[in-house]
């Protein structure tokens, strides 16, 4: 076998790893279009508040700091104490579902019964309006995320695969961080499933998502339902959030996931959670292989377009993404 | 007390078709012009030029454009960026190559160009519609300004990778280049921003624009009633990319001079420009100049007050400037939808009644 042949494998895996991540950001989405009809441009922004929340409840920052410091001219940055990981992520979860709240509330209440594409630009500027105040709370800088998260090449598998190819092989290289990342979304989705058959809540948002007036007339709380929906996508972007924030530290780059995310969904369908993930390895598959194969001819860093040509190819044959439920029009 | 009418009299079809009906409002265009043409050029420095009024009148062309596709049409584009950027090198590579020709004949013909570029990506809206299709514009913003990166035949194979403007003339006074004045800057941009208002004005209130407006209300419906979705839509996105490539031309040989594509046409310049149409006013040719006067002027009251008033680092006011417009955004569209120019429309009927009220 040529070295070659293992290389492409190893893009692949690569991609598929990749893909992972893609579709950890592109559940959120998924979540809040099936039950809401709002296509949240903001996830990738709330991935990046999430992360930087549980950056400065870790390293115990002083919110707003910069800004008491550049009003009142005081000198305050830290309250001195470091929060363990675990507690850190629940006190974000809490900060999540207070977020999820407040936009219910303050947005998408005043909004119900408006255009889709009203309640997108609104989410365009939740997105504008959500990275400033992060910004403002936890100052602008880099950060670096460490939740305990295994870093840097698994020599395990390359140990393991070394013999399959001839002297110049040594084995796949895979980032022991994106197994994890695999393993966690793998189980993130399995919960989401779970939870949206088997638990009440789950039916409730189940039915929602059905029909908004059949729901209300056997009493389902829209205002319950949209707010904890809210409150997932604000968790399954914590969850990206530490991810993306592990693998290339906490910055304002993580909040353009989202604009990776958005081919994927696409691809796989705005309302299917299986479309999100097949989609994520797809396009995650597909770009590695493509600046793999084809990059080299063109230049490079094809991976900023390649996605969303794809999906684009794919729209123009099946408007609804390959997933989707079928788009049907009445006058 | 401002408006003193007492009813319609129309005798002639010329006086029912006119832009500005009521002889108020007519008098006070007439006026606005006669300040920007006859008294600004004389009093303008380069502050304001650059600062304000020179991106104002370039980001007025730009958001007329999208209003034509977003507003009237009802087609979300999120590729603004991407075709400001094919208008950006059109020219350059016109100017470059083509030097005796006028400047002002280059900008045109880089709107063209950008109008059929635009054709070519605003082909999926045939199939696609809503987000799907917002989405979709992605595709052009991505694709075009990776192209413009790394095709260096673009940028005539430059080693920084940006292109810059050489100095070229109109009637003998240098508009483009270092050595241009204050003036001839604001001028130049002037025309073109007077020309495409009227011309986006009398486009939407014809024929075309009608069929943009059914296609935008409900496109089965106008389907149905003889509307042909194909022109329509691809007028629409001929029309507007057209505006966007002048707007881009202007942007990078009158406003900048120099740039470098994925900083000044980025994804950001998209959105910059749908929200001046949204704070503006969707469906308003008015609400595009209201927007984009807007927009341009946040950042520069923000840096005077929280900069140079209270001496804040500018970082901070980067970033209130963000809470503020993403703020904003949300207000107007739970507030006013129609933007700016629907309180400025409520103003004047206000204004026609008072100080009598029925």
């Amino acid at each position: 076998m040529p070295a070659d042949f293992y290389f492409a494998i190893e893009v692949i895996l690569n991609g598929l790893m990749a893909g992972v991540l893609y579709s950890l950001v592109a559940l959120g989405f998924v979540l809040i279009f099936k039950a809401s009809g709002i296509f949240n441009y903001a996830q990738g922004v709330m991935a990046l508040f999430a992360a930087m929340t549980l950056v400065g409840i870790m390293n115990g920052q002083v919110p707003f700091a910069h800004l008491f410091n550049a009003i009142f001219g005081t000198e305050i940055h830290y309250f001195g104490w470091q929060v363990p990981a675990l507690f850190a992520i629940l006190l974000t979860t809490l900060v999540m579902v207070v977020f999820a709240w407040a936009v219910q509330r303050y947005i998408f209440r005043h909004l119900v019964g408006q255009e889709p594409i009203i309640l997108f630009m609104a989410t365009i500027g939740l997105a504008y309006f959500l990275e400033g105040v992060g910004d403002l709370m936890w100052g602008s800088d880099i950060k670096t995320l460490d939740v305990g998260l295994p870093q840097g090449a698994s020599f395990w598998i390359e140990e393991q695969t070394a013999f399959l190819g001839g002297e110049d092989f040594f084995g796949f290289f895979i980032d022991q961080l994106d197994i994890v990342a695999a393993g966690v979304a793998i189980v993130l989705v399995a919960v989401l499933v779970a939870f949206s058959q088997y638990t009440k809540q789950g039916r409730a948002m189940r039915a929602v998502a059905d029909d908004h007036q059949a729901a209300l007339s056997v009493g389902i709380s829209l205002n319950y339902i949209w707010i904890l929906v809210w409150s997932l996508a604000g968790f399954v972007a914590l969850v990206a959030g530490i991810m993306w924030g592990a693998k290339s530290g906490v910055q304002f780059s993580l909040s353009l996931i989202a604009l990776k995310a958005l081919p994927v969904l696409m691809l796989g369908g705005f309302t299917s959670i299986p479309g999100a993930i097949v989609g994520g390895l797809i396009i995650g598959v597909g770009e590695q292989l493509f600046e793999f194969l084809v990059g080299p001819l063109v230049g490079g860093a094809t991976e900023n377009w390649f996605a969303y040509v794809l999906a684009l190819l794919v729209l123009v044959f099946r408007p609804q993404g390959l997933f989707g439920e079928r788009i049907i029009e009445r006058v | 007390m401002l408006y003193r009418e007492a009813g319609d009299f129309k005798t002639s079809y010329v006086a029912d078709s006119q832009t500005f009906p009521i002889a108020f409002d007519r008098w006070r265009y007439y006026a606005v012009l006669a300040v920007a043409f006859g008294i600004i050029p004389f009093l303008v420095n380069d502050y304001w030029a650059n600062a304000i009024l020179v991106p104002f009148l370039i980001y007025a062309i730009a958001a007329i454009g999208l209003n034509i596709l977003t507003g009237y049409c009802g087609q979300v584009s999120l590729g603004t960026g991407g075709f400001m950027a094919v208008g950006a090198y059109a020219c350059f590579k016109l100017m470059t190559g083509f030097p005796e020709v006028s400047i002002v004949l280059h900008i045109i013909a880089a709107g063209f160009i950008t109008a059929a570029v635009g054709v070519f990506f605003g082909l999926p809206s045939l199939r696609i519609k809503g987000f799907y299709l917002a989405v979709a514009t992605l595709a052009a913003q991505f694709f075009l300004v990776w192209l413009f990166n790394k095709v260096s035949w673009f940028y005539n194979y430059s080693a920084s990778g940006q292109i810059t403007a050489p100095e070229r003339d109109v009637f003998g006074i240098v508009v483009t280049g270092p050595n241009t004045e204050a003036w001839a800057k604001y001028l130049i941009c002037l025309v073109f921003v007077t020309l495409a208002a009227i011309l986006a004005r009398n486009l939407t209130r014809g024929s075309l624009g009608r069929q943009w407006m059914a296609i935008r209300d409900m496109d089965i419906a106008a389907e149905i009633i003889g509307v042909n979705p194909l022109r329509a839509k691809l007028t629409a996105f001929a029309i507007s990319s057209f505006f966007i490539g002048i707007s881009g031309a202007l942007f990078f040989a009158v406003y900048l001079g120099a740039i470098e594509v994925g900083e000044a046409f980025g994804i950001q310049k998209s959105f910059l420009v749908l929200f001046m149409i949204i704070i503006g006013g969707l469906g308003s040719i008015f609400g595009s100049f209201a927007g984009a006067a807007f927009l341009v002027l946040l950042p520069v009251v923000l840096k005077l007050l929280g900069v140079d008033l209270f001496g804040w680092p500018t970082d901070i006011v980067a970033h209130i400037q963000l809470v503020i417009v993403g703020g904003l955004i949300i207000l107007f569209l739970i507030v006013e939808p129609h933007g700016l120019a629907q309180l400025w429309r409520l103003a004047k009927e206000k204004l026609r009644l008072w100080p009598f009220p029925h």
